[in-house]
């Protein structure tokens, strides 16, 4: 089996015991898992400032939901992803939307800033 | 059993959260989410600490709900408001537990926490102060419920749901890789299960999707037959609880179940029947 699959959490946050399906409870560890594993993360903004009320959602190149998050107070969020194409959709209130597409590689961190 | 009688949306919770007798209940994946900020007069339950027996694997016992019921006001006449993160997916599980202790009057609020949030409503820390109420649960109702036997003897003979992503069916993945502790021992999927992820049921912003395309979905693109029953399973049975709703209460099937010990039980077995890879 793959070392890397799915997974999600706030950005910039401390891991916590992971309890279930989802993301544990305040995020992910990264620092001692990201060099073998595929990361995508990014921030989102709106005229500048962090967006700190929406949700961050990774979609595999075949459409099917993966995995979401909702943003961190920076506006973070962070994915363990597996190599190869993905879409992360941002979701924010007032209906605002935007779908970016990314590649991911093992021991790369892929980093995207969205503005809404 | 119409949507209504299931679901209510946000404005209905708006108009109604100060009710008597309306008691709305937050359950997260992020169990720490409801003290970040919660629906106004909305109680917490942990669904860790609140709904697992704390030695072996199974659910509290009949007295146990009593008494969680009981110490958070919550009485048998109450309409039970259930919402939660993650597209419900633990509030889903949450319904399908009440209703597993006979709790009737209970709901979702479609699109759960996800939903509010994006429209902007309220959210408050001030935590609730309800009195204790005398909570009466009937026994578990096991037509809701699939235990392992009843999942190896319905492979090839009624619908098997598996609710995962792809990847964990085909057995590329045996959960989100930041979970390794709850990982069964094998990959792959039970036996003529049929692939249907749990998020295709939901829109982008939680809520679920129409009658209409439910229908196509499980009865058409899925060609689930249902004329059988019909189990639903996922890792740990949250998501299939998410399925089970779409299925039991939305889509009216009479016979569903939940497998709540879904892969991480079913892929530990010794000597039962596994697949990789796409469905055959």
């Amino acid at each position: 089996m793959s070392a890397a699959g799915p997974g999600a959490g706030p950005a910039g946050q401390p891991p916590a015991a992971a309890p279930g399906c989802g993301a544990p409870a305040g995020g992910v560890a990264v620092t001692a898992r990201a060099v073998g594993e595929a990361v995508i993360e990014g921030h989102v903004r709106r005229d500048g400032s962090p967006v700190t009320t929406g949700y961050a959602r990774l979609i595999d190149g075949g459409g099917e939901f993966v995995a979401e998050v909702p943003l961190g107070g920076d506006g973070g969020f962070r994915f363990f992803a597996a190599p190869g194409s993905w879409t992360v959709r941002v979701l924010a209130p007032g209906g605002r939307r935007r779908d970016e597409t990314v590649s991911a590689g093992y021991g790369q961190v892929t980093r995207v800033e969205l503005a809404i | 059993m119409s949507r209504t009688d299931v679901l209510v949306d946000a404005d209905w919770v708006e108009q109604h959260l100060d009710d008597p007798g309306v008691v709305l209940v937050e359950v997260d994946e992020d169990t720490t989410a409801y003290d970040k900020g919660h629906i106004r007069t909305a109680v917490k339950l942990d669904w860790r600490k609140d709904l697992q027996d704390p030695v072996r694997r199974d659910f509290i016992d009949r007295h146990g709900f009593e008494q969680l019921l009981s110490g958070h006001g919550i009485g048998n006449d109450d309409l039970v408001v259930l919402y939660g993160g993650n597209n419900n997916w633990f509030a889903a599980y949450a319904y399908w537990y009440f209703r597993l202790y006979g709790h009737q009057r209970v709901r979702l609020l479609d699109g759960g926490r996800k939903k509010w949030e994006l429209d902007s409503r309220e959210l408050v820390t001030t935590v609730p102060d309800r009195p204790r109420t005398s909570y009466q649960a009937r026994e578990q109702d096991t037509s809701l419920r699939a235990m392992r036997d009843e999942v190896i003897a319905a492979i090839g003979k009624q619908n098997l749901v598996d609710v995962r992503s792809p990847d964990e069916f085909t057995g590329k993945l045996l959960a989100p890789a930041h979970l390794p502790q709850e990982q069964a021992q094998r990959p792959g999927h039970i036996p003529t299960a049929r692939n249907v992820p749990w998020s295709r049921a939901a829109n982008d912003d939680g809520t679920f999707k129409t009658d209409a395309e439910l229908q196509a979905l499980y009865g058409g693109e899925a060609g689930l037959d249902f004329s059988k029953g019909t189990i639903a399973y996922c890792r740990i049975g949250e998501r299939s609880a998410h399925t089970w709703f779409v299925l039991h209460e939305l889509l009216g099937q009479p016979d569903v179940k939940n497998y709540d010990g879904s892969w991480t039980e079913y892929g530990s077995l010794v000597g039962v029947p596994i697949e990789l890879g796409e469905p055959r």
